[in-house]
């Protein structure tokens, strides 16, 4: 049962390397060699085996569940579960194998007309590398209901996993992930999100923690007026890799969409990538969208990949636009602070805590953004500090 | 009574031909209590003169010394400086995307005494030092001069200068972009500074606009990366008349 999203939603089919065609079959997705557009930033060496044959069957992992008054959160066999409901085909080989091994799917349901301020929060806690395991999580947001869902990442895994986020018409979701994984964690998640009539998402990604994190992300729209805004905070120390694969796929007219990535990166070694695509199909008229992506790079040593990817097949939209900046501290930012009195380290902190800002406080989670603050504060403590 | 003392001061930047020597010899002492404004053509080096005593990396000192009260700056950091009582108020204040003016201010305060503020009434001493200067009390929730016009940014250095009081205020064409309100309004702050009694000014400008409502002790005639004539009142008005054709000639021969 073989069905693209492109045909799910009826629409003329695009030849882009930004749309693969999707499969559930996993001999579909042959193991990748590195050489592949989708696989050329990535260390497959350090994926313990995730794209390639290990089994995905470790269970070495504990789920902790605060869900807020009026949302469900329960785990149920994937048999009985609402699998596919974002209308997802997985578009890898990672993707696929975990589509298949998992045994059961994590529902998160927020029902119709359900407005609840309180985040519902999904702690997964990994307890051991060993074995590599899989996931599928699903959340839907009911008719007009408005919600924030937050899954949380911790301790040590190799995990592979597909996420499914669905808004039904006039939803707003405010949906979170933080990977904040001891630094021997390897996962590897693909999301899909699928937008309604009217209905906003906000799609936050921090990841700070892990070896290898991939989370590739992808929403498109099932009517008019849909708006996503993705935001996305990530630190990268030594040695790790940490990569962004953003995709909006502009399937319905008047649809709305907002991408912007923060990274920071220090340590040799550290590695970032951040790809945005956005196509802008021939039915999507009158559709608004930008993106972008700053990296800070504080040390020698560290590589940023940012890669913003355009694709418009209709003349008749608001506005398209993409930004994409890599740089180091600025001597004149580091001179003005400096010049009030204010220590070089101090400066340097108090330019990567504004650098992170802009997003941090679009947050809109108080709870959240506080976190997020001390997280960077820490990882400033690592290495700022001992820059001369 | 402090002093900020320049000797035979010398600084070269680096351009793609080599070193380039800007201050070839700069003499000059400002006491407390003292306004000295410095006056010169469009590269002349009057910015540099004030970089370089802030300590821009850029700028490189290769002979001479500046001293206040008698202890050596110029091997002191940048911050050092700011903290041993010296402030510019910048031409071109820098953006700093996503550090609120309100922090910045608290930061840079704490550095400068040594320990935090009060809460209570540093609250109220940035709200009154915003409103001195015409700004709206919600710049302190603003990102450090993002956005700001260039009036605004220059008021926001001058409310800076109030709040920090240094010893000595280097004023680096802040009068150059200004409408005649926001002039007035810069210009009172600084005379509010100055008029303490035990606060010096260095005022580089290179209009003579300013000096009708901030009154200089002395006037310097900056031209070639050094001090051509120094004088009284009476010399602005003088440059006035005559611009500084006489003292471009002067160099270009010498």
């Amino acid at each position: 049962m073989t069905q693209t999203v492109a045909e799910a939603l009826e629409l003329a089919p695009v030849e882009s390397h930004l749309h693969p065609e999707g499969s559930f079959n996993v001999e579909d997705h042959p193991v990748p060699s590195g050489l592949e557009e989708i696989w050329r930033f990535t260390p497959l060496k350090r994926l313990r085996g995730l794209h390639q044959d290990t089994p995905l069957d470790g269970s070495a992992f504990k789920v902790e569940v605060d869900a807020a008054e009026g949302v469900t959160a329960v785990s149920v066999p994937v048999g009985d579960s609402a699998r596919g409901a974002s209308g997802y085909v997985p578009v890898d080989r990672v993707s696929a194998r975990a589509w298949e091994a998992a045994q059961s799917v994590f529902e998160v349901t927020i029902p119709a007309n359900t407005v609840v301020e309180e985040p519902t929060t999904i702690r997964l806690h990994g307890e051991s590398l060993d074995k590599a395991a899989a996931g599928h999580l699903l959340v839907r947001a009911g008719q007009f209901s408005k919600a924030v869902v937050v899954v949380d990442y911790d301790g040590s895994a190799t995990w592979a996993e597909n996420i499914e986020v669905v808004l039904e018409d006039g939803a707003q979701l405010t949906f979170v992930t933080i990977q904040d994984w001891n630094d021997d964690s390897v996962h590897v998640v693909t999301q899909h999100a699928r937008v309604g009539r009217d209905a906003e998402l906000r799609h936050i990604a921090v990841s700070l923690g892990g070896d290898v994190v991939r989370a590739s992300t992808s929403a498109d729209y099932l009517g008019t007026g849909g708006s996503v805004e993705m935001l996305g905070v990530y630190f990268a120390d030594a040695g790790q890799h940490i990569e962004h694969r953003l995709f909006v796929d502009h399937t319905a007219p008047r649809t709305k969409s907002n991408v912007e990535y923060k990274g920071a990166l220090q340590g040799k070694d550290a590695h970032t990538v951040w790809i945005g695509n956005v196509l802008i199909r021939k039915e999507a008229q009158g559709i608004l969208t930008y993106e972008s992506n700053d990296n800070l790079v504080l040390t020698d040593g560290a590589t940023a990949d940012s890669v913003p990817n355009l694709e418009i097949e209709t003349g008749d939209i608001e506005g398209a636009g993409h930004a994409s900046t890599t740089g180091r501290f600025d001597d004149e930012h580091l001179f003005y602070l400096q010049s009030r009195g204010i220590a070089e380290e101090e400066a340097r902190r108090l330019v990567v805590h504004g650098f992170f800002n802009d997003i941090i406080r679009r947050i809109g989670v108080p709870s959240l953004q506080e976190r997020l603050v001390a997280s960077i504060e820490e990882e400033l403590a690592e290495h700022v500090g001992r820059i001369s | 009574m402090s002093t900020l003392e320049i000797k035979d001061l010398h600084v070269s930047v680096k351009t793609e031909e080599g070193d380039k020597e800007i201050l070839k010899g700069v003499d000059l002492t400002v006491n407390s209590g003292e306004v000295h404004a410095i006056m010169g053509p469009n590269g002349s080096g009057k910015s540099t003169l004030a970089y370089s005593i802030a300590g821009h990396p850029k700028y490189d000192v290769t002979s001479g010394s500046v001293t206040l009260d008698g202890v050596d700056i110029l091997s002191m950091t940048v911050d050092q400086r700011a903290r041993a009582g010296l402030f510019l108020a910048m031409q071109y204040p820098v953006e700093v995307p996503g550090v609120s003016v309100a922090n910045f201010l608290r930061t840079a305060k704490t550095a400068i005494d040594g320990e935090a503020p009060k809460l209570r009434t540093w609250v109220k001493d940035v709200n009154e030092a915003l409103e001195r200067v015409t700004l709206d009390k919600e710049f302190a929730q603003r990102s450090v001069n993002e956005g700001f016009s260039g009036g605004e940014k220059k008021r926001h250095e001058i409310a800076q200068l109030e709040l920090l009081n240094p010893k000595f205020a280097v004023l680096d064409e802040t009068d150059s972009g200004l409408d005649i309100d926001a002039l007035r309004v810069v210009s009172d702050g600084v005379n509010r500074y100055s008029t303490q009694g035990d606060r010096g000014v260095l005022l580089i400008t290179h209009y003579t606009r300013i000096l009708q409502y901030i009154k200089p002790d002395h006037v310097h005639v900056f031209v070639a990366g050094r001090l051509a004539e120094s004088g009284g009142r009476e010399l602005a008005d003088q440059l006035e008349a005559e611009g500084y054709d006489k003292y471009v000639k002067a160099a270009a021969q010498a």
